[in-house]
């Protein structure tokens, strides 16, 4: 022990270096002059506590390593049910999760099922980079932006031409598409973390022109007043615009604003769904099998005649419209978009989304989708913590469990032995 | 002398004086990729955790009756430069050092964790507001006609041009002359090699990511004292043009970005003096966009052999 006794000591004092002068003491502004101000004796002892924990844990690090071999791991695949017995499950298991997202909403309140649509958004958010990011293997760090185009398409096209949402939501689609293509076909070359940088800086400048092409986009007061999805021409209002009916006079029912609420819930569970199909179809195409070859090794599949470009420009182009789909999904749910809904951490999000379900496992993508949305709204009195718990399980995620909590798991035999 | 061309040299002036601060910045993307080849995203928050320290020891000890300014600029410059390298260590040990050698990807996204973590961190230590801080070193010369344009060049941004380059001459004679800079060139052409032939590589790592983050330091007292505030999300935005800013000048060469700083600090200047400001951000990345299409390399960098 006498040996990790050095080591311990110079863990705990750059721990007390990162915490002391930053947390320790704090700057207090007023009115023209800047002052500090020492940290409460909570926070002192905080910083002690953090120093004490580093230095014991360095100096136990062994012992702790030993007791930690001994412990027992729990072998948990004897508890899940056989592959064969699952597989035959499997058509009624879908059916039952697709039946019980359609009753559900219809027995809770209305702000659970608002917060369910949100999470939709999010699961169709990242199950669309998780083409880019999972399957193909190229790190997006601008998402957002083609989620920006969706729901800025949606708004100009409703506000200046007065086209409803289910015109141009394939006319989102599509734009969103042409841009990722645009953006995609000169970059794609690059190496990874070039990407990576490039992508990052194609959201900045969608974000800044929005921001300040302010005689179309309204700038920062972004656009307001945006229609609502219609039934087949009926509307979800009070009173009917001119020549059109509304959903409650229709079927001659009392006006609820909770039939909104649950319509724009059914059209994300169905939007997702197709996202789902369409996404699970490609993955079995040889297109989905030369996204993934191409992450793998992408020399490997340039001497098979496999061309880069073409496939990646695919996946980032697919990747994009579904980001276009969910954008006008989102401005027809706001009623109102701004630059600020689509800043960087909204791509980050996204991301972690990816990255903590697993890359390529669309089952992980969706629960970690409904984690990272139903989490803040539970933990509440947290939420001043909520970026910094989410930047802290990002690097502690790829430090434990680089694959995701739910990896992707390909059709592979085994050989029984025994 | 024009109106026009007096206030090109203006604008000459502040870009020169905004360049060398990315170029410092540039450094440690720069260093920290030619050995390890990651981008570590996290290196604009060690810059703004400077800025933070240095304020915090400037108006520290002003409070204890420290007057004398020469001695506080100097101790906030010390203060913020061991903080910050502080920093960089820590992060290298805690996040980075336990994924090398793995896929590209995670060391990256760890990275970006990394940043958004310590924005955060910095966020809820101190508040998110903007703090204003008076200058502390005002003046300087003014020459041109009076009547037409007077170009000003400020104390503050002598100061700046003397820093960075007397840190950038530093570093030069460091990786040149030294020792450890021999070791740091020997890591950057082959790690593998340079292990086997008896240098601790891990301790070469962590002394890069020491290095550029007490440029990043430098960088921010200079530009926290130039602008006069701060904010914990400052670091986002100069990492991004620090990075640009590197991969123009070729990312891995240490001339490149200083290099790159310059060009890409003038570009902006030049781009805010005739379009509306909003639009210089635009301009960066545009260059950058640019730069990788057409020389991926960037302009001092060498091409990479893809070997299988």
């Amino acid at each position: 022990m006498h040996r990790a006794i050095f080591p311990a000591l110079f863990a705990a004092g750059v721990t007390f270096l990162l915490t002391c002068l930053v947390v320790g003491i704090r700057l207090e502004q007023e009115g023209a002059s800047l002052t500090v101000v020492g940290a409460d004796a909570e926070t002192w002892g905080w910083i002690a506590f953090a120093v004490i924990g580093v230095f014991l844990v360095q100096l136990l690090q062994q012992p702790l390593q030993r007791l930690r071999q001994r412990l027992p791991t729990a072998d948990i695949t004897g508890l899940l049910p056989n592959e064969m017995l699952l597989h035959r499950l499997k058509p009624w298991l879908i059916a039952l999760v697709v039946s019980g997202l359609l009753v559900w909403p219809f027995m809770v309140s209305r702000g659970a099922v608002d917060l369910a649509t949100l999470t939709l958004i999010y699961v169709m958010l990242g199950l669309g980079l998780n083409i880019v990011v999972g399957f193909a293997g190229l790190l997006d760090l601008g998402y957002v932006a083609f989620y920006a185009v969706g729901a800025y398409t949606y708004a100009l096209l409703s506000e200046y031409y007065g086209l409803s949402f289910w015109m141009s939501l394939p006319l989102a689609g599509l734009l969103a598409a042409v841009f990722g293509c645009l953006l995609g076909f000169p970059v794609l070359r690059l190496r990874g973390d070039y990407l990576a940088i490039v992508t990052l800086g194609f959201g900045e400048i969608i974000r800044i022109l929005l921001n300040n092409w302010t005689s179309l986009t309204g700038g920062p007061n972004g656009i307001g007043g945006i229609d609502k999805p219609s039934l087949f021409g009926l509307e979800f209002s009070r009173r009917a615009s001119e020549g059109s009916q509304t959903f409650h006079e229709f079927f001659d029912i009392d006006y609820s604003s909770g039939h909104k609420v649950i319509f724009l819930y059914l059209v994300a569970v169905l939007l997702v769904l197709l996202t789902i199909y369409i996404i699970n179809r490609i993955q079995r195409m040889p297109l989905g099998r030369a996204w993934e070859a191409l992450r793998e090794d992408e020399i490997a599949c340039r001497s098979l005649g496999l061309n880069p470009t073409v496939i990646k420009l695919s996946a980032f182009t697919l990747g994009a419209s579904f980001a276009g789909f969910a954008g006008c999904f989102f401005a027809a749910r706001q009623g109102f978009i701004s630059p600020e809904s689509f800043t960087f951490i909204e791509s980050a999000i996204i991301l972690a989304i990816v990255v903590l379900g697993g890359m390529g496992s669309q089952m992980g993508v969706i629960c970690a989708a409904i984690a990272m949305t139903i989490l803040p709204e539970l933990a509440r009195e947290f939420q001043e913590y909520r970026m910094l718990m989410f930047g802290g399980v990002m690097v502690l995620m790829m430090l434990w469990r680089p694959q995701g909590l739910l990896p992707m798991k390909r059709p592979h035999l085994e050989l029984k032995t025994s | 002398m024009t109106e026009t061309s007096l206030y090109v040299l203006q604008q000459l002036i502040n870009g020169l004086t905004i360049g060398s601060t990315y170029a410092l910045i540039a450094i440690g993307y720069t260093m920290v990729y030619g050995i390890i080849g990651m981008i570590n995203f996290a290196h604009g928050e060690v810059y703004m955790i400077g800025t933070y320290t240095a304020f915090i020891t400037i108006i520290g000890l002003f409070t204890m009756g420290v007057s004398s300014l020469p001695v506080v600029l100097l101790l906030a410059l010390m203060t913020a430069i061991i903080i910050s390298s502080t920093y960089g260590y820590a992060i290298e040990r805690v996040a980075y050092r336990p994924l090398r050698g793995g896929p590209r990807l995670i060391p990256l996204i760890t990275a970006i964790g990394m940043s958004i973590f310590l924005q955060n961190y910095i966020r809820l230590a101190q508040g998110s507001r903007d703090l204003a801080m008076p200058a502390l070193i005002s003046g300087g010369i003014e020459f041109g006609d009076p009547d037409v344009f007077e170009v000003s060049l400020s104390w503050m941004q002598l100061i700046i041009w003397g820093v960075t380059l007397a840190s950038m001459t530093a570093l030069a004679l460091f990786i040149s002359r030294s020792r450890l800079g021999r070791a740091c060139r020997a890591c950057a052409q082959d790690l593998k090699m340079a292990n086997l032939l008896g240098i601790d590589t891990n301790r070469i790592i962590a002394l890069t990511f020491v290095i550029g983050a007490a440029l990043a330091a430098i960088a921010g007292v200079m530009l926290g004292l130039y602008y006069g505030t701060i904010n914990p999300y400052i670091g986002f935005m100069a990492g991004l043009k620090a990075f640009t800013a590197a991969v123009l000048g070729g990312i891995g060469s240490i001339p490149g970005a200083m290099l790159g700083g310059l060009i890409l600090g003038i570009t902006e200047a030049m781009t805010a003096a005739f379009f509306p400001s909003e639009y210089k951000d635009v301009v960066a990345f545009s260059l950058l966009v640019l730069i990788l299409l057409f020389r991926p390399t960037g302009l001092l960098g060498k091409p990479e052999v893809e070997k299988v």
